[in-house]
């Protein structure tokens, strides 16, 4: 494979943007990350397909996109949450990476649960990176393609990368199957504004994932949190995950598309290992916060790290052909098939 | 209350705020979408009427500051929780210093009025390590006053720029020109970016402008929009419907990606504007759009 290819957007439902790893720098000057809302899942796509962890991918919503590749094959990868994908009507695993042949039509539709997966190229898809990221910003209209989310008939430019052509397989990468039912949280850094009893009921109550629940914030249906200090402060910075209780006290978590400083008391901050197990929830999910030390949070940040996302293992799940080679190299008359063979 | 559209022009992100509301508005918001994820234009306009006040900072205040956690991979750095120049000084020169020269595992800082946020990679610096890093670099900090830029930006108030000078003249029991004049005649401090891209939060509106915000947001203002309100002035850079009232407007671009400087203004520099009429705004509109920056320079 060589020159370039198109990988064609045939369909695709709201919300599904190109994503980095989030633009850096300039916060400062009232400018939005972005970047992926599951990081860790953007990362196991890409290394699927030999790319670093912050290379640009489709973040693909629970709206689905069906694409195919245009002028050269394309290897791609699709992880996250438990999508339903299939290539040319033939269903596959959620999170598997496969060479789509031009005209070949891969689909991703919301599947059994999850709320984003992430669809990486093997190679670089040519979008101009805008102060230094191609992660879009739709409401700011900034990164991506035109500052927008993708839309029918998009055609994304893309230098594959030389790769031998894969035949569908499985994206071994347990890490993606988390428990959905704790979110791991650091109190603070206001979380003064709240007394005890509004702390110890704010990390009781069972919390549901609001229908209201974009990139931008994840809204929590639950008991009202009350404040102790009024819920009024002079605007300092906002991390993603920070919980902000507005007046009414219904918590608000940041995600990725964030502004960079904001007024409301932020009453603890979810840890960066577990933003994406929040990223997944669908509206409906019942989860409980479970506050953690700084040093919980920082191993639970260096286990994440050394996880081979960069580089999962692939095992073959469908055989679209059986070369000679392929076919020889299987030791058939011993009658001992090998573990792999288990998965076909 | 009248509801927010939250959807209107560029999205609930910006399509909404409590600029336009009172004690009630929170419910209001509520009822709307994530209105609330997109609190602190309204705070910031309430904290900027504060901030006139002029009680300058309390004794904690010129203390040491706090070190909060915002999770584990951000710090914020407190100086205080009121809106003072003197505060956003220590925020800026704490700045400055870290800028100069970054501790290992330093992403990035976010000055605010009165706190710095530090986000950090904590497998590369432990909060401790961190924390010694941020004292020795306010000693070093501390001393130096940040001589900041002047900024002189083209402000045109005639009526179809200044689309809402003489509602806001009204409101506030003056002519219309003097109005303009006192605008006009006033030095801004810029104290923080936040809210959208080159949104910049300027103080020293003189009290005599301090028009109360809309009860509901008009229809979205023109990119460059001078905006008034709650006693703050803000340059508008994107479109968006507002509870502020639009005075005037720039053809400087605050805020223009592709030019080899996207960003003209930092925080802690100061800002006047200069009247200049239609024909000239036009003239100076296509130079920006050429990527030319016309706003003059110097030092304050």
């Amino acid at each position: 494979m060589s020159g370039t290819a198109v990988l064609r957007i045939l369909s695709v439902g709201p919300g599904t943007t190109l994503q980095d790893g989030g633009r850096q720098g300039y916060l400062r000057y009232g400018i939005t990350a972005a970047g992926p809302m599951d990081r860790l899942a953007h990362a196991t796509a890409n290394g699927a397909v030999g790319s670093g962890p912050e290379v640009t991918a489709i973040e693909v919503s629970l709206g689905g996109i069906e694409v195919t590749a245009e002028g050269a094959p394309l290897t791609v990868a699709v992880a996250g949450g438990a999508f339903a994908v299939s290539l040319g009507g033939q269903a596959l695993v959620p999170n598997v990476a496969l060479t789509l042949e031009p005209g070949a039509v891969l689909k991703v539709r919301a599947g059994a649960a999850g709320a984003w997966c992430y669809l990486a190229v093997a190679g670089d898809l040519a979008v101009p990176p805008v102060l230094g990221s191609t992660a879009t910003h739709s409401r700011s209209g900034i990164g991506g393609l035109d500052g927008r989310a993708l839309q029918a008939g998009d055609g994304l430019p893309v230098r594959p990368r030389p790769i031998t052509a894969l035949p569908p397989s499985r994206i071994a990468a347990p890490w993606l199957d988390r428990d959905l039912d704790r979110v791991r949280i650091l109190l603070g850094p206001q979380a003064d504004y709240f007394d005890a009893e509004a702390l110890a009921a704010f990390l009781a109550t069972s919390w549901t994932v609001s229908t209201r629940n974009d990139r931008m914030a994840c809204f929590l249906d639950g008991p009202a949190v009350r404040h102790a200090k009024g819920h009024d402060i002079v605007s300092d910075g906002i991390a993603m995950g920070a919980i902000q209780v507005p007046g009414d006290g219904r918590p608000i978590v940041l995600m990725a598309d964030r502004q960079p400083t904001g007024g409301y008391p932020k009453i603890a901050t979810v840890i960066g290992p577990d933003l994406g197990r929040l990223a997944q929830m669908r509206p409906g999910s019942r989860f409980r916060f479970t506050a953690v030390s700084l040093e919980e949070a920082v191993a639970a940040r260096r286990a994440e790290a050394a996880l081979p996302f960069s580089a999962p293992t692939l095992e073959p799940v469908v055989r679209t052909h059986f070369t000679s080679e392929f076919l020889l190299s299987l030791n058939l008359i011993d009658g001992v098939y090998g573990q792999s063979c288990g998965q076909y | 209350m009248t509801t927010v559209d939250l959807n209107a022009d560029l999205g609930e992100g910006f399509g909404t705020d409590r600029r336009g509301g009172d004690a009630a508005m929170p419910d209001a918001l509520g009822a709307a979408g994530t209105a609330r994820a997109v609190p602190e234009a309204g705070q910031d306009l309430d904290q900027g009427l504060r901030g006139t006040s002029d009680l300058g900072p309390t004794v904690a205040e010129r203390s040491g500051p706090r070190f909060l956690d915002a999770g584990e991979a951000a710090l914020v750095v407190e100086f205080g929780q009121s809106v003072d120049p003197a505060l956003n000084d220590r925020v800026l020169a704490l700045d400055a210093a870290l800028r100069a020269a970054p501790p290992e595992g330093l992403r990035e800082c976010v000055p605010t009025y009165r706190s710095l946020m530090i986000h950090y990679d904590p497998l590369r610096v432990s909060r401790a390590a961190l924390v010694e890093a941020v004292e020795t670099a306010l000693e070093a900090g501390r001393a130096e006053a940040r001589a900041g830029t002047l900024w002189t930006l083209p402000c045109c108030y005639e009526p179809g720029f200044g689309e809402d000078l003489d509602e806001a003249a009204d409101r506030l029991a003056l002519a219309p020109d003097a109005l303009l004049r006192q605008h006009a005649g006033a030095v801004y401090r810029v104290y923080m970016y936040g809210f959208a891209p080159g949104f910049a939060y300027l103080g020293g509106l003189p009290e005599a402008l301090a028009v109360p915000r809309r009860p509901a947001p008009r229809p979205p203002h023109p990119a460059g929009a001078i905006l008034i309100g709650g006693g703050l002035c803000a340059v508008g850079t994107f479109p968006m419907p507002t509870g502020w009232y639009v005075v005037g407007r720039t053809p400087e671009r605050l805020y223009a990606p592709e030019r080899a400087e996207p960003f003209l203004i930092q925080a802690g520099d100061s800002l006047r504007f200069e009247p200049v009429d239609a024909a000239a705004f036009r003239a100076l509109e296509r130079r920006t759009e050429g990527g030319e920056v016309v706003a003059r320079r110097e030092a304050a």
